[in-house]
């Protein structure tokens, strides 16, 4: 390392620029695929449930069907698209998959509601996304539960007014209410978790994959001999290499925030400073990946197949839309071994809470140490491909 | 249309593969892997939120409140704690999703028939971890409040109070609400994307690249010749790729199968066919590998993982992003998956997707013909 040259340090990454840029195609397309990404993901990666579409299937056509159809469309979670008149034709609906969930009145609903009895209302919820299920069943019994108790406090107001008639209503009678205070998202928008995350995996995926296909190009097409007879190190051709990439890696960070921030309304509590920091200590990691890729493959073709094998689980574990908590013990214990999870953690912590360093130092330390030690098993091994 | 000449590429890409045995143990590898994580590791499904209690009542009412959710498996109380402050700093940790604090005049409130709020902190970070966890907090309130009723009404001597209406709630195809039933059909599109994203578009690309490309042009091969061979080997190994998915789902993470085996083949033919030659017309234009594969994410393994309704559902995307569905084919063939698996829906139910499906084999077939046509004059 004595005589590291800088001026040919500078060549490579000269060299590399000019590759990169020469092709008007590749200017593009270094730029425009995180930030589509991006915007596709940010729109389509969205777990809220909104609107449901269900449809009404009343065969008792009183009075309080039409008031619990009030109250459901009311909510404004649920559209009313279909109204079946036969519980085939609800069954159709639900196995094309026009509707999400149907409700079912059954003849004598109206009539057991005024004479006191306990009744029943069938909600039928098409379970194949269990996700998008439980929250519309959730919402669904939510309904028929209030309307139940409004219906009984109308009974039993009418019961007490009856016993004494200057009683007054809900007399000593307890409610139990629960207000909920939601901290970070308060709307609970889905966006504003997904969004920070696809920035995370944006900037992984793309300094890995441009890292590894940029050295194994080199020794596809041959000119990676050429290099090597030249007098440059391999610790230079390295660093050469790869602080092209870091670059690119720190523009897209603030391209691709600048779009979250903008586009998407996500809330910035953090540090803007804290998250470039964070954000060179992944880049070492992933870097230093692409780095360790481009040593075991030959082809292009494998490079990529290798960065999307090696990509999928990290992507996968890291936290980005499956929660670690769920997981099995044995996967929650993988995610420790995980670069990804750690740099998620720290961009959902800044975006969403505004944490800094006293929080997320343990997140840094792993990433310093995953970065270290990836990078200089790569250099090692890179070095010793070439000599 | 010469047979001899398609299987005489066919043959060459199958020695190109042969040759390359890392490129066929990840093509397989990758399916596997996918499915593995998501019958085994991963779940959307919420249960044991982790939650610290805050008492400040103290009193027998205000624990029998608690007991509630202790007794709930959706919910883990991991700490009694006598101030905010804890509170605030495990969830700044996120060590705690949840944080229930009973008020100091609870028991009093209740035993006196007036109102008692009780708060609940929680962190909205992961907005759907938490729009559950509110809904069961919601509906534990709920019971609980009305049974405190109840036992105040009978106190009073007024009659057991009976609920009025009783939601039935009955999940139809995945009654045990799991995800791994709903996303590990979807995964076949996905692998089969991954073939056409990862391999065949970089197939002509290559080509080009290490110069090939022109001595295959000058033999009488035809277009349409050059890519049936071509494709016959990626085929081969998507085909394959929908099988492992089929038996793994089925036989080790016992994914619900209740539609037609026949239709599961001829619908994935169908697709399979029409996503390699969208592969196949990428690499024709692209020329370099690295924007092949580019261009071949963006347009078929993100479309496919993110706008088919694979994981996140298309009634709830922005009305532009549904109206972009429309042209992804992957949204019909993930319908025909989820159908064929968990509905036992057959062709008749799924008419309309069979058909967008046909017309996109059939498109890109077309496409990737002229194309090629125009590079081979």
């Amino acid at each position: 390392m004595t005589n590291l040259s800088f001026r040919r340090i500078r060549e490579i990454i000269r060299k590399e620029f000019r590759q990169t840029f020469r092709e008007p195609r590749m200017r593009v397309l270094l730029f425009i695929p995180p930030i589509m990404q991006l915007i596709i993901f940010g729109y389509a990666a969205n777990l809220d449930v909104d609107n449901s579409l269900i449809a009404w299937c009343d065969l008792d056509h009183t009075t309080q069907s039409r008031d619990l159809l009030a109250d459901f469309v009311g909510s404004k979670r649920f559209e009313v698209t279909h109204a079946p008149s036969t519980e085939a034709q609800v069954q159709n609906l639900l196995d094309a998959g026009s509707v999400q969930g149907a409700v079912v009145i059954l003849p004598g609903f109206g009539r057991d509601i005024e004479h006191g009895r306990t009744t029943a209302v069938q909600v039928l919820v098409d379970g194949s996304n269990s996700n998008t299920a439980s929250i519309i069943a959730n919402y669904a019994s939510s309904i028929v539960v209030s309307y139940g108790s409004k219906v009984l406090n109308q009974q039993n107001r009418d019961k007490l007014v009856g016993r004494a008639v200057n009683a007054p209503v809900h007399a000593g009678i307890p409610t139990l209410g629960m207000r909920s205070r939601i901290w970070f998202n308060p709307d609970l928008r889905s966006r504003n978790y997904f969004v920070p995350g696809v920035v995370a995996n944006i900037i992984a995926l793309v300094t890995l994959m441009l890292t590894a296909m940029a050295i194994v190009r080199e020794k596809e097409i041959g000119t990676m001999e050429q290099l090597m007879v030249t007098p440059i190190r391999p610790v230079e051709l390295m660093l050469g290499k790869t602080l092209p990439f870091a670059m690119v890696g720190i523009v897209q960070v603030s391209l691709v925030t600048t779009v979250a921030l903008l586009l998407f309304k996500v809330p910035f509590h953090g540090s803007f400073l804290m998250l470039f920091g964070c954000a060179v200590l992944f880049l070492m990691t992933t870097l230093g990946a692409g780095l360790f890729i481009s040593t075991i493959s030959h082809t292009q073709q494998q490079a990529m197949l290798t960065t999307f094998l090696f990509f999928q689980p990290f992507f996968l574990l890291s936290g980005f839309a499956f929660p670690i908590r769920n997981m099995p013990l044995i996967a929650q214990y993988l995610t420790w071994l995980d670069p990804v999870r750690y740099f998620m953690e720290i961009v959902r912590g800044i975006f969403l809470k505004g944490v800094g360093v006293e929080i997320l130092w343990p997140q840094m330390v792993a990433l310093a140490v995953f970065g270290v030690s990836i990078l200089s098993l790569s250099a090692s091994r890179f070095r010793k491909k070439l000599d | 249309m010469n047979f001899v000449r398609w299987r005489a590429v066919a043959r060459k890409e199958f020695l190109h593969i042969r040759r390359d045995p890392r490129s066929l143990a990840l093509s397989l590898a990758v399916p596997l892997l996918l499915l593995l994580m998501f019958g085994w590791a991963l779940t959307l499904d919420v249960d044991r939120i982790p939650t610290y209690v805050y008492d400040w009542d103290g009193t027998p009412e205000s624990r029998a409140l608690i007991d509630q959710f202790r007794g709930s498996r959706y919910f883990d109380i991991q700490r009694y704690v006598h101030s905010y402050a804890p509170v605030d700093k495990q969830i700044d940790l996120s060590h705690i999703l949840m944080s229930i604090v009973v008020p100091r005049y609870y028991a009093r409130d209740i035993l006196e028939g007036r109102q008692a709020d009780v708060q609940v902190i929680l962190d909205g970070s992961d907005s759907n971890t938490a729009s559950i966890a509110l809904g069961y907090a919601q509906s534990v309130f709920a019971a609980y409040g009305a049974e405190l009723r109840s036992e105040a009404q009978i106190r009073r001597g007024a009659g057991k109070l009976k609920a009025a209406v009783d939601p039935r709630i009955r999940v139809m195809y995945n009654s045990d609400l799991e995800s791994k039933n709903f996303i590990v059909p979807g995964l076949i599109a996905v692998t089969m994307m991954i073939i056409a994203a990862l391999l065949t578009s970089l197939t002509v690309a290559r080509e080009w690249e290490t110069g090939t490309m022109e001595p295959l042009l000058s033999t009488p091969l035809r277009p349409a010749e050059i890519i049936l061979g071509k494709l016959s080997a990626f085929f081969t190994l998507g085909f394959t790729d929908m099988l492992i998915c089929v038996l793994v789902g089925v036989f080790i993470f016992h994914v619900p199968f209740r539609g037609s085996v026949w239709f599961l083949m001829f619908s994935s033919f169908l697709f399979l066919f029409g996503a390699l030659c969208w592969g196949i017309l990428v690499s024709t234009l692209a020329r370099s590998q690295l924007v092949a594969y580019q261009v071949g994410i963006l347009t078929s393994f993100l479309p496919a993982f993110l706008l088919s309704g694979f994981i996140y559902s298309i009634e709830n995307m922005p009305a532009v992003i549904q109206a972009i569905t429309y042209v992804v084919p992957a949204r019909y063939f993930v319908s025909i998956l989820k159908g064929v698996f968990l509905k036992g829906a057959g062709i008749r139910i799924l008419a309309v997707e069979t058909t967008f499906l046909f017309v996109y084999a059939s498109l890109a077939f077309l496409l990737a013909v002229k194309k090629m046509r125009q590079k081979v004059a």
